[in-house]
């Protein structure tokens, strides 16, 4: 039972160590070096041996003695004797090797003897590979879509692979793509429609939200029920079945390629989200507060302006975030309503510019930067609200 | 006086609610009814544009008569297809003109020349010219006169307003040999999209739900490509998978790992065979699913999370005290908990999944056997031009959704009670 546990256990923690070293060779060769084959048989062979001696030797030694000690053999013999690769590369190595040793270290034999300890250490090892394994495949195209942005198309044709960026140039160099697409094709121009239509429909949508939903989560009236109920199935309805009728309404009255159009459509489809949103979180607002107000003699707009709307900022800030976001984010529509260049949103521009197969891809990786970045920026910054909105079933997608 | 303060209530409420029903009537629920009535006729893109009465003004100056001018109006029927009815013109003119020859169609009273032209077929064109003299031998401003438009009344047929309906959209769609391929290429999209962004979901959700450092910033990295725009994130993949320079072949080739760059996204098959078998997977289809998964998983994750954290922590100190391994913790507790909430995300995801248009359309237009139902919408409605195509395969997109709905909850309210 002990030595398979001990083998288990080795193995386990050898592939963790692999997958971490592959991952930093990956980030490695990106950056222009020249690595050409993973040596995964070596550091099988030295994870293995690591892990091993880590459980033989167990608390003779200090930890962190131990840790550096292993750590420096391993980049010794890797970076130093088999690839002759830089010392950035080593010390990275080296760092990767010390986390590892840390985290086998609270792993010993006595503790491999217990019940379950083979899946323990499994699940374990699974969390942490989970946690690399997704910020990898989450963070990866982001980064290649910042780092594509800098380089030049001369540069991606000599070595595909080297998404090093030089900071040393100059700034002008260094932003080149950002400068093309702002000067030559006016992403400047799109980047102010977009900002109009998602801040005018964030506007409108709270302007024929909050009414309706102190009405749906207050007042009694006949076909509240079924008001609420359509407000979900609704949400439910799929964009594509409106796009052909709209598109044929909206030619024939003049609305396409008009920024009114757009926002139309965006408040029509984000109000039922808000609608729901809201009313669940006006619900949670004392009562006692809008009769006091009625003995006031408050009318309903009083009420909704001078105690609903106060009390509930944090719920109709989220809101906001929200349909911005939807808004922003928005391309089906933008694609279906606007064919004149002079109305596109950001992400109609960016699909435009794709069109053409001599666009070199460093500028259409620059306007992704630039679609992308407020979007992240607010979501980052206003994680907290964002998140409890998620939850509470919003955002389509 | 209960029931006055009742009635007020009520209408308090209707004015409150109107604005936004109204709105979300006019342009979600009206379109749905339209979309039914257009996938019931014959109507291409060009016809919905609404034929219009035009005439260009061309002021001409007549060599040895300064104070007489010749005005040619270009007039002509913008539709190619469509007659215009009881066409009606007007164009106003300076107090000095008077008119020379006066056309029989027309009238000139008041400084205004009124003209009524009847019915203009299609394509229908007339050079109309009309001189003019001033009588009081004045100089006449050419510039001026341009500047005032005349204008044309004329009603025509809307090819949408009539009753001749017609069954052939119906029959293209559902009888031609592609649809049961598109059907079955949507349905893989749908589903392994769907199962494959909850599993992850699920696997995230346990992962995240343990302690370690950075966490709270672990969750907010998981929820980037949910959140990102779409177009950013499409091209950023196509990138990646490029056959040529994309990063992904690239490494590949790199390392020694395959020998000919693989085009994910622009081939149909790839020939697979394991333990001896060999069968056909469609690489392009399944490269649009992991875009799918990787996009969308975020949301199951959030969902399955929340729900994670409010299981009792008592159920698991029971389960350790009995000696339970992590993984019949995890299938004995865990996913027990957990199954509602995945039932709900499965549906919304597969609603959500199967009109899903942009992904698709961004990363390979439909083509290399990626076409679902949304795109197919898309393609018969705008690259055929034929909107009443276009129009009867979302209103089979919904019918099959309808039917998905009815079935699932059916089958749940079933499981409901059993338990």
């Amino acid at each position: 039972m002990r030595t398979k546990n001990t083998i288990l256990f080795s193995l386990i923690s050898t592939f963790f160590l692999i997958f971490l070293i592959l991952i930093w060779k990956i980030l490695a060769t990106l950056q222009g070096l020249s690595i050409n084959s993973f040596n995964i048989e070596i550091i099988f062979i030295f994870g293995f041996l690591i892990s091993l001696a880590h459980l033989g030797i167990g608390d003779r030694i200090k930890s962190i003695y131990k840790s550096i000690i292993f750590s420096s053999i391993f980049v010794f013999c890797d970076g130093y004797l088999i690839q002759k690769l830089p010392i950035w590369y080593n010390v990275g190595v080296f760092l990767i090797l010390y986390f590892f040793t840390n985290k086998i270290s609270k792993y010993t034999f006595i503790g491999l003897k217990e019940e379950h300890s083979t899946q323990v250490i499994l699940f374990d090892f699974l969390t942490l590979f989970g946690i690399l394994f997704f910020s990898f495949v989450i963070l990866f195209p982001f980064y290649m879509m910042l780092v594509t942005s800098f380089k030049t198309q001369i540069a991606l044709l000599v070595n595909p692979l080297d998404f090093s960026i030089n900071f040393g140039q100059d700034i002008k160099d260094l932003f080149k793509s950002y400068f093309v697409i702002f000067k030559s094709y006016k992403f400047g121009k799109y980047i102010v429609t977009s900002t109009i239509v998602s801040v005018g429909t964030v506007i409108i949508t709270l302007l024929f939200a909050i009414p309706a939903a102190y009405a749906v989560a207050r007042l009694n009236f006949f076909g509240k029920t079924f008001l609420s109920t359509s407000i979900l199935i609704i949400y439910m309805f799929p964009a594509i079945v409106l796009v052909i009728p709209l598109y044929t309404i909206f030619s024939q009255l003049g609305l396409r390629n008009s920024i009114e159009g757009l926002l139309i459509v965006y408040t029509a489809t984000t109000l039922p989200v808000a609608i729901y949103m809201l009313q669940g979180y006006f619900k949670s607002i004392p009562k006692e507060l809008e009769e006091a107000a009625i003995l006031d003699k408050l009318s309903w707009f009083g009420i909704i302006t001078k105690i609903i709307i106060p009390l509930s900022i944090p719920a109709i800030s989220s809101v906001a975030l929200y349909v911005f976001m939807i808004a922003w984010n928005e391309f089906l529509f933008s694609l279906m309503f606007l064919d004149n260049p002079n109305s596109f949103t950001l992400s109609r521009a960016i699909q435009y510019l794709s069109g053409d197969a001599e666009t070199p891809r460093q500028y259409l990786m620059a306007g992704s930067v630039v679609v992308t970045l407020p979007v992240l920026f607010i979501f980052v910054y206003f994680e907290k609200y964002l998140v409890s909105g998620l939850t509470a079933g919003s955002v389509k997608g | 006086m209960n029931d006055t303060l009742a009635n007020t209530e009520k209408k308090t409420a209707y004015i409150l609610t109107l604005p936004a029903v109204l709105l979300v009537f006019s342009i979600i629920l009206f379109p749905i009814f339209a979309n039914i009535w257009i996938s019931f006729k014959e109507v291409e893109l060009k016809d919905i544009r609404i034929p219009e009465p035009r005439a260009k003004k061309i002021v001409k100056s007549i060599s040895d008569e300064p104070t007489k001018i010749k005005i040619l109006y270009k007039l002509r029927n913008s539709s190619l297809i469509q007659e215009i009815r009881d066409v009606s013109f007007q164009d106003n003119f300076p107090k000095t003109f008077e008119i020379e020859n006066l056309d029989p169609r027309c009238s000139y009273k008041k400084q205004k020349l009124k003209c009524e032209f009847g019915n203009w077929p299609a394509k229908y064109r007339e050079n109309f010219q009309v001189i003019f003299a001033t009588n009081d031998g004045s100089k006449i401003d050419k510039k001026n006169l341009k500047s005032i438009k005349p204008k044309l009344e004329g009603k025509s047929d809307n090819i949408l307003l009539n009753t001749n309906f017609t069954l052939k959209n119906f029959k293209k769609v559902l009888f031609e040999n592609e649809f049961v391929d598109l059907l079955l290429t949507t349905f893989y999209y749908t589903f392994f999209g769907t199962v494959g962004s909850i599993i992850f979901g699920i696997l995230t959700a346990q992962m995240v739900n343990q302690k370690f450092y950075g966490r709270t910033f672990m969750r907010s990295v998981l929820l980037f490509p949910y959140v990102a725009p779409v177009v950013a994130l499409a091209y950023t993949w196509e990138l990646l998978l490029d056959p040529n320079s994309g990063t992904l072949n690239s490494l590949l080739l790199n390392y020694q790992i395959i020998e000919t760059p693989i085009n994910l996204l622009g081939q149909k098959y790839i020939e697979i065979s394991i333990l001896g078998f060999d069968f056909k997977l469609r690489l392009a289809l399944t490269t649009v699913i992991m875009f799918e998964i990787w996009r969308y998983f975020p949301l199951a994750f959030l969902f399955i999370l929340a729900r994670l954290q409010a299981i009792p922590k008592e159920l698991y100190e029971a389960a350790d005290v009995d000696g339970a391994s992590p993984f019949q913790k995890f299938f004995n507790i865990t996913l027990p908990q957990i199954t509602a909430v995945i039932s709900i995300l499965f549906m919304i995801r597969f609603i959500w999944n199967f009109n899903k248009f942009e992904d698709v359309f961004l990363l390979t237009g439909g083509a290399s056997g990626t076409r679902t139902l949304p795109i197919n919408v898309y393609q018969q409605g705008f690259a055929i031009s034929d909107i009443g195509m276009g129009s009867a395969v979302s209103i089979v997109i919904v019918v099959l959704l309808l039917m998905f709905m009815f079935f699932y909850f059916k089958l749940l309210g079933k499981k409901v009670d059993e338990n």
